[in-house]
Parts: structure tokens; sequence; C-alpha cells
């Protein structure tokens, strides 16, 4: 068998999990020495051209990480699906929409409004906003479609496996890769691969016992005990409801888990699992008291799908069509008359 | 022709779905919107439950079980309680439209109390109308030509 012929691509991401590759430090030499590297725009100059003239099957192994969020990213989900032989999901967005995903709580016309028109920063006074096409002197200039909802890898093209992780742990990732190198038997299609099946909690050393809030802080208000478990000091931790795999890092650097690495084995939606776990250890009975307590809840679809939300049940928000709208009223004040 | 919620009703085992047998015992009339699961405690009733009802087309959601104080495993309808105010709160968020999920206690005696909780719902959830309004172009297109002929 030849060396290894490895592909990288960045869709919708912020290039963290590029970062995370070169973070494997001197083995990168080694990742050099047992692989060719076809394919890798944020480090070398290979055009998409290129791509689309390799056969079929030629790539063996693709990390792809980033969400799908333009008809760029869903053609190149496309291409690298039919030039590989396994397509992995690498990292939060592409496995499940990650931190970009949260544009799912508005649409395109939304996301442009806020970074053309409404940011402190931006002076736009014409309201200038990007399109798919403009015409200059030289002839047609061309951008990709942005689209309302942004989407996971897997809900775009057909995924072997999935690397976790917002960025994947270094040593995760080249032990998958090392995996892979040696020529060892793959789990089967669809495996979560550089993780854990149980959760943060864990592996997690701090203490737990019995957990009663009645306050919840954002983890800038409090400074916590050491020790002691982050959720019962009131910080909101996403331990519970998140796949383990990540050494409890963030916790060990005292700050609580965020849940980049998704639901854990057998859970179809891990926002409401963390709202589940969440609400179970709010120390009140009276509804009065209970909304009170759940108003320290700063954004919970941001909170619970911090890295979720294309992959969760509800994928979005709804769309304004999708509500009730005055015409459903009618309709039925028109059904009632008859 | 109206449009006919779909309701998927979580019953508790002890005070609930016994309330809703009561109901049927008792012939009481009530809207047939409601599909019943039942389920040994309101506490029992994983939010997934109902983002998953949501998302396979049920128009609305009831969650029911005993009366704050007479849970049969003590505390399982306050967990229920404390669950619904959050997922509520979620849920506005996604604009998922108040009414669509709602949680009540029906003790085990209060048949007519179930039927009038059904009732209630159905009407509710019908003047909101269909949940997945894209996934029903069929029923769109018949009620917008009967709008027309009217």
């Amino acid at each position: 068998m030849g060396k290894l012929k490895l592909a990288l691509y960045w869709a919708a991401s912020c290039g963290g999990c590029d970062m995370a590759i070169l973070e494997l430090y001197e083995k990168i030499l080694d990742l050099a020495a047992a692989a060719d590297i076809l394919f890798w725009p944020v480090a070398i100059d290979v055009k998409y051209k290129d791509v689309e003239a390799f056969p079929d099957k030629h790539i063996d192994v693709c990390l792809f990480n980033g969400a799908v969020r333009t008809s760029e990213n869903e053609h190149m989900a496309h291409l690298l699906r039919s030039k590989s032989k396994i397509l992995v999901a690498y990292g939060a967005c592409s496995h499940l929409g990650g931190i970009p995903a949260l544009a799912n709580m508005t649409n395109k016309q939304g996301v442009f409004d806020c970074v053309y028109k409404y940011t402190a920063s931006t002076d736009n006074p014409n309201n200038v906003q990007p399109k798919t096409t403009v015409k200059v002197d030289e002839g047609t200039l061309t951008l990709p479609e942005f689209y309302d909802t942004v989407k996971t890898l897997a809900q775009t093209v057909d995924v072997d496996y999935f690397i976790p992780g917002c960025s994947p742990v270094p040593e995760q990732t080249w032990a998958v890769l090392e995996h892979i190198i040696q020529g060892k038997p793959l789990p089967p299609k669809g495996a979560v691969l550089g993780a854990t099946q149980k959760t943060v909690c864990d592996e997690c050393k701090l203490e737990k016992e019995e957990k009663k809030i009645t306050k919840f802080y954002r983890p800038f208000e409090i400074i916590p005990e050491p020790k002691k478990c982050l959720l019962e000091q009131g910080i909101i931790c996403a331990g519970p409801a998140t796949r383990g795999g990540c050494d409890a890092r963030c916790i060990r650097a005292n700050m609580p888990c965020r849940g980049c690495y998704g639901p854990p084995e057998g859970v179809m939606d891990q926002g409401a699992k963390f709202l589940s776990a969440i609400a179970s250890v709010i120390d009140a009975k009276e509804p009065e008291e209970i909304d009170r307590i759940i108003k320290q809840i700063v954004d919970p679809i941001g909170t619970f799908y911090r890295f979720s939300l294309a992959h969760s049940l509800m994928k979005r928000t709804r769309m304004a069509e999708e509500k009730a709208p005055e015409e459903t009223k009618q309709r039925n004040t028109v059904a009632a008359r008859r | 022709m109206t449009f006919e919620p779909k309701i998927v009703g979580f019953l508790c085992n002890w005070c609930s779905y016994t309330g809703a047998d009561l109901a049927g015992t008792a012939r009481i009339k009530y809207a047939p919107n409601i599909h019943v699961i039942r389920v040994m405690c309101s506490g029992r009733v994983d939010p997934t439950f109902v983002l998953k009802a949501l998302e396979s087309g049920a128009d609305g959601v009831l969650i029911a079980g005993c009366h704050p104080g007479d849970c049969h495993y003590q505390e399982g309808n306050y967990s229920a309680l404390r669950r619904y105010h959050l997922l509520k709160k979620m849920l506005s968020d996604f604009g998922v439209e108040e009414g669509r999920v709602r949680l009540e206690w029906i003790s085990a005696s209060e048949g007519d109390r179930f039927a009038q909780v059904v009732n209630d719902m159905t009407a509710q959830v019908r003047a909101l109308g269909p949940f997945h309004r894209q996934k029903a172009p069929a029923e769109q297109a018949t009620a917008e030509t009967a709008s027309k002929a009217s």
C-alpha cells in the first residue's frame, strides 16, 4: 500500500480546526511522512479545479471541517464526497453545525443586516450588501449563494465518521490519524471517533454532591471554588449532556463545559438533554420562584444548543411563514361561520 | 374542511391516565384529536419527547401529571414543572406559539377535567393552525380553495 492520500477542507468555520491539525506539533512531520496531503486550502496551493480533476475515490481520507452555509460549501461537500473513500466530519461545525449554526436563530437577511448595517463599527450609509452577481467593466463577477439555514455536513452528504470538538483535541486527532495510517480496522460507519461513549462529567475530577440551584451565574460573575462541581456553584455547565473525550480541559481551566463534543452516545438532541439536566437541579417548587430562577438563564437556545443547533430536532427558529399567520385565523373563522 | 390538529398527550400512569380512563368509562365526550402515550410519571417526560413529537408532525403536546404534592414518586411532577417552564421559555425563542405545549394537573378522579382540557387545547391549537405549514401543502391548498369558494 502506498502512502495515505489525505485531504483537508474548511467550509463555514473559523480556521480553528486547521489550527488543531497544526497543533499536532512535531507529529505533523510524522503525518507528512505517512501521508500525501493532496488538498488543504489553508496550507497548500491546490485549486478546486485540481480536485475536480481527481478520479472518483482518489482521496483515501478527507477531514472536512466547517458547516454548510453557502452554495460553495455545498458544492465542495458534494465534490469531496465523490472524490473520497472516507469522508470525516471533523470538528463541531461539520459534526453539529457549531457556532455558525447559531445563525439559524435568524435568516440570511438578518445576518446581512447585522453584519453590514447594525454593528457599531460599520459605516455603510448606502446600505451596500453582498449580491451573488455584479457587472463590472471587465465582465460579471459572482459570489456563492448564502443560505438562510446552516446545515451539518451529514445533512448535506453521506458522512462516514465524525470527530467532534471545537476544536478537536490534538491528541485525539492524532490517535485517529495514527489508527488510520497503521491500517487498523475501522469501526462501523457513522461512528464518532476520537471521543468516549460517556459524558464529560465522567472524566471531570471535581467533587460532585447533590445539586440544588437557586441562582445561576455567568462565568464572569463569580470566582468558582476550586474542587467543587461548577454546576453545584450555579455556573451552567454542559458536562452532563456532552460527550467526553476532551479530558474536561475547559473545566480544568475553571471554565464550564460549553458542549462542543456534542451529544453523548444514544442522545438525539443535546440541547433538550442539557435543558432537562439544568431544570432538574433548580431548587424551587412554586411556578413564580421557578420563573425567577429561570430568568437568570440568558439566551436558552444559545446556551443549550451552543454547538448543536443545526443538528437538533428543531434545527432552526421558525421562519415567519411557518408561524400561525393572520390567514390561518381568517381561514378558521370562515370555516367556523359555515 | 377545517384543520384537525394532532395532539400528543403524555399522561402519567397514576393520575392523568386514570383520569382519562374515567372520562372514557363515564362516557364523557371530548375531541378525538389527542393521541395518548402513557408514561409512568410526568417527570419521565424528557423535553426530547416534546420536540420529537412536534418534529414528527404533532401540532401540540400535552403533558399531564398528578397535582403538586400528589405525585406517586413524591417529586416527579415538580421535575416536570421545572422542565416545562424552561422548555416553554426556550420554545418561545424558537418561535413556537404559546399554547402548543401545555402542562396540566389532572387527578384520577377528574375525568371531566381531562375532557375539558383536551377540548380547550384542541380549540386553541386549531386556531393556531398546523405546526409544519410547509410540510402540509395539500392541506394548505384545500384550505385556500375553501376560503376562495366562500
